[in-house]
C-alpha cells in the first residue's frame, strides 16, 4: 500500500502547550485510519495540520510524495477536506451548503447540479435542496457537513468525532456513509473517535494518541490484543474500567473496578480485565426504578458538558461513568451539576477489552 | 401643544402639497446621509474585517478607541472640520467648506466608528472556524474572509442602517461645515433648528415628523426583512 501522506516528528505548541509531540504518522492509500484518544489528546490538532490549516511548529509533512511547505500548503489543501467536530453549516440552504466547495472549484452550475444531488443521495436527504441547513435536526445536519466535503471528492477525508453529538440511529447512517465512501470512491479516511466500539468496528488500522503523542498504531485486533496486556494505555478512555473479575455460580462475573464498584456482567471471565461500558447504554434515573437491568449505582453529576443536540454527563458513583443524554431528556428531568441520580445499565452492556 | 397639533396637520399640508422647499430638504438630507451611509461603509467594512479576524498588537487599543468615538460630539467633529477646511485650514485650498461635499465627509467620518463597531462584534460573533471550514472546502484566504463576512452580514446590514440613522439625525456637523444655506446645504436637522430659532414651530415640528418617519420608516423595514415572519405574525395577531 502507497502512503497517501507521511508526518514525520510533528510537534505543535500553542503558546506554551505543546499539544502534538513528535508525531510519526503513515497514512496508507485507500484506508480507513481512526484517531483514537480521549478529548484533549491532540486529534482535532493533528487532523488540522493533515487538512493543511495548521503549520507544526517543527517536523515534516509529505502528501503524496511531495514535502508540504509554506508555499504550497493553499493549494494542497484541494487535496483533503476536514468535517469539524461542531457542525458548522452556513446561513443559507442546504443546497449551497453542499455546493459550497465546488463553487469555489468553478464547476459549471450543470455539473454542479449534479454534483449536489449525487451527494446528498449519498447521505439520504434527496429533496432536502431547498431548505434551510440550520434549521435542520443534528443528524440531518451532520449529513449535510458530509456530504460537503464528499461531493469534492478529495483524496484524503478528514473527520473530527463525526458521530459525538449523535443519536444511534444518525450515528449509524453516518458510520453506513463513511463506509460506502470508502468502498466506492476509494477515499482515504482519518476519523479522530474516542468511541472504541466505532474504532473497533470501522477502521481499517487504529492510532493511539494520548497527551499529544502517537503510542501505538496498528490494526483493531493488534491494537486492543496489545493492549489487554498494556490496561492503562485505556486508562483516559471513558468509562473503561479494569478490575478483578470473579466468577459467579450463574457462569457470569462480577467485575470489582474498585472503590466499591462491583458491575454484574455476561462475561465468562476470571483475574484481571479491562471492561468498557457504551456512554449510550447507561440510563440515568432519578429515582431507583424496578427493572431487568442488573447493575445500578448512586451517584452524583459531577461534570456536565454540551454535546450538540446531546448532553455528557459525567456521573460519580464511587467511579466516574459518561453518560450521553438527550437535552430534550435533560431539561424535562431537571438534572444539573451536583444532583443525585441513579445510573442503571445491563449485565450484557459490558464488553471486555 | 398647539404648536405640535400645528406642526402635524401641516407636516401633512406640506407632505401632500408637495412643497418644493420641504422636499428638498428631505432629498437634500437623504442624498448627503445616504451618501455618507456608503462612504462610510467603504473604509469601516475593511477596518472591521481586520478587527474581527485579525489578531495584532494593540487591537484591544483600537477597539476601545472605535467604541469611544461613537460618543464623540457632533459640534466638536464639526468645529474640527472648520478648522481644517476652512480657508486658513489645512485643507482649505479644497474649497469645500459650506457645501454638500463637507457635510458629506463630516458624517461619514462621524459615522465611522459606530459602523466599525458594530460590523467588528457581527464578525466576532460568527463562529471562528468559518475561516477554517471555507479554507477546506477550497476557499482562498481572501474568498474565506468573505465567506465570513456573508455570515456576519446581517449584522454588517444593521450597523449601515445604524450609521445611516446617526447621519440624518445629526446636527452639529451639518450645521458646522455645511452652514445650513437655503436650497444648497439645508438639511432636515439644520433647517428644523433654523426654523425654531425663527419662531416657526409649526414648520419645525412638521420638518421633524418627516425625520422621525423616514428613521422608523427605515428601521422598520430592515427589521422586517430580517424577519419576514413577524408580518405574517402581526397580521394574525387577534383583532
Amino acid at each position: 500500500m502507497t502512503p497517501i501522506a507521511e508526518l514525520s516528528n510533528l510537534t505543535h505548541r500553542f503558546g506554551s502547550k505543546t499539544v502534538l509531540e513528535n508525531a510519526t504518522l503513515q497514512i496508507q492509500e485507500g484506508e480507513i485510519l481512526a484517531l483514537l484518544g480521549p478529548n484533549g489528546s491532540g486529534k482535532t490538532t493533528l487532523l488540522k495540520v493533515l487538512a493543511f490549516l495548521l503549520r507544526p511548529s517543527s517536523g515534516e509533512i509529505k502528501f503524496q510524495g511531495q514535502m508540504v511547505t509554506d508555499k504550497n500548503s493553499e493549494a494542497m489543501r484541494s487535496h483533503s477536506t476536514m468535517v469539524f467536530q461542531e457542525t458548522l453549516l452556513f446561513n443559507t440552504s442546504v443546497f449551497n451548503n453542499v455546493a459550497y466547495g465546488l463553487k469555489m472549484r468553478k464547476i459549471g452550475r450543470e455539473a454542479l447540479d449534479e454534483e449536489v444531488t449525487g451527494a446528498l443521495k449519498m447521505v439520504r436527504l434527496e429533496g432536502f435542496e431547498k431548505r434551510s441547513a440550520k434549521k435542520l435536526s443534528g443528524g440531518e445536519q451532520q449529513r449535510v457537513a458530509l456530504a460537503r466535503a464528499l461531493v469534492l471528492k478529495t483524496k484524503l477525508l478528514l473527520l473530527d468525532e463525526p458521530t459525538a453529538n449523535l443519536d444511534p440511529k444518525n450515528a449509524s447512517i453516518i458510520e453506513d456513509i463513511i463506509l460506502a465512501a470508502n468502498k466506492e470512491q476509494k477515499t482515504t479516511i482519518v476519523m479522530a473517535t474516542h468511541n472504541m466500539f466505532q474504532a473497533r468496528a470501522i477502521p481499517h488500522r487504529i492510532a493511539l494518541i494520548n497527551q499529544g503523542k502517537i503510542s501505538e498504531v496498528g490494526t483493531a485486533a493488534e491494537i486492543f490484543g496489545r493492549l489487554s496486556r498494556n490496561l492503562a494505555s485505556f486508562a483516559v478512555v471513558d468509562n473503561t474500567f479494569t478490575g478483578t473479575a470473579k466468577i459467579t455460580d450463574a457462569g457470569t462475573s462480577i467485575v470489582d473496578i474498585g472503590n466499591g464498584v462491583r458491575i454484574n456482567s455476561i462475561l465468562e471471565t476470571q483475574g484481571k480485565v479491562t471492561v468498557f461500558i457504551n456512554p449510550q447504554d447507561i440510563i440515568v434515573s432519578k429515582r431507583q426504578v424496578e427493572s431487568s437491568a442488573r447493575n445500578v449505582f448512586k451517584g452524583r453529576i459531577t461534570q456536565v458538558s454540551d454535546s450538540g443536540a446531546s448532553v455528557r454527563l459525567t456521573i460519580d458513583v464511587g467511579k466516574p461513568f459518561s453518560v450521553q443524554i438527550t437535552k430534550a431528556a435533560y431539561r424535562e428531568m431537571g438534572l444539573s451539576f451536583g444532583a443525585e441520580v441513579f445510573i442503571v445499565f445491563k449485565a450484557s452492556s459490558i464488553q471486555a477489552i | 401643544m398647539n404648536e405640535i397639533l400645528d406642526g402635524i396637520a401641516k407636516a401633512f399640508q406640506l407632505i401632500i402639497s408637495g412643497d418644493p422647499t420641504v422636499y428638498g430638504i428631505v432629498f437634500r438630507s437623504l442624498f448627503f446621509s445616504g451618501v455618507a451611509a456608503i462612504l462610510a461603509v467603504l473604509w469601516a467594512t475593511p477596518i472591521a474585517m481586520l478587527l474581527g479576524l485579525k489578531d495584532f498588537r494593540g487591537k484591544s487599543i483600537v477597539k476601545g478607541l472605535f467604541t469611544t468615538l461613537i460618543g464623540l460630539p457632533t459640534v466638536a467633529l464639526g468645529l474640527l472640520l472648520w478648522l481644517i477646511l476652512s480657508k486658513a485650514g489645512p485643507l482649505g485650498f479644497l474649497g469645500l467648506l459650506y457645501t454638500p461635499g463637507a457635510i458629506i465627509l463630516g458624517e461619514a467620518l462621524l459615522v465611522t466608528p459606530l459602523m466599525v463597531s458594530i460590523a467588528t462584534n457581527a464578525i466576532e460573533a460568527v463562529d471562528p472556524e468559518v475561516m477554517n471550514l471555507a479554507k477546506t472546502l477550497g476557499a482562498s484566504e481572501s474568498q474565506a474572509s468573505v465567506t465570513v463576512l456573508k455570515e456576519a452580514l446581517s449584522g454588517i446590514i444593521f450597523s449601515d442602517v445604524a450609521g445611516f440613522n446617526r447621519a440624518i439625525s445629526e446636527l452639529g456637523v451639518a450645521l458646522m461645515v455645511g452652514g445650513n444655506l437655503a436650497g444648497f446645504t439645508d438639511v432636515l436637522t439644520t433647517a428644523t433648528s433654523s426654523y425654531t430659532a425663527r419662531g416657526d414651530f409649526s414648520t419645525a415640528v412638521a420638518l421633524s415628523i418627516i425625520l422621525l418617519v423616514i428613521v422608523f420608516g427605515i428601521n422598520s423595514i430592515i427589521i422586517i426583512a430580517r424577519n419576514p415572519r413577524m408580518l405574517f405574525t402581526l397580521s394574525r395577531m387577534p383583532q
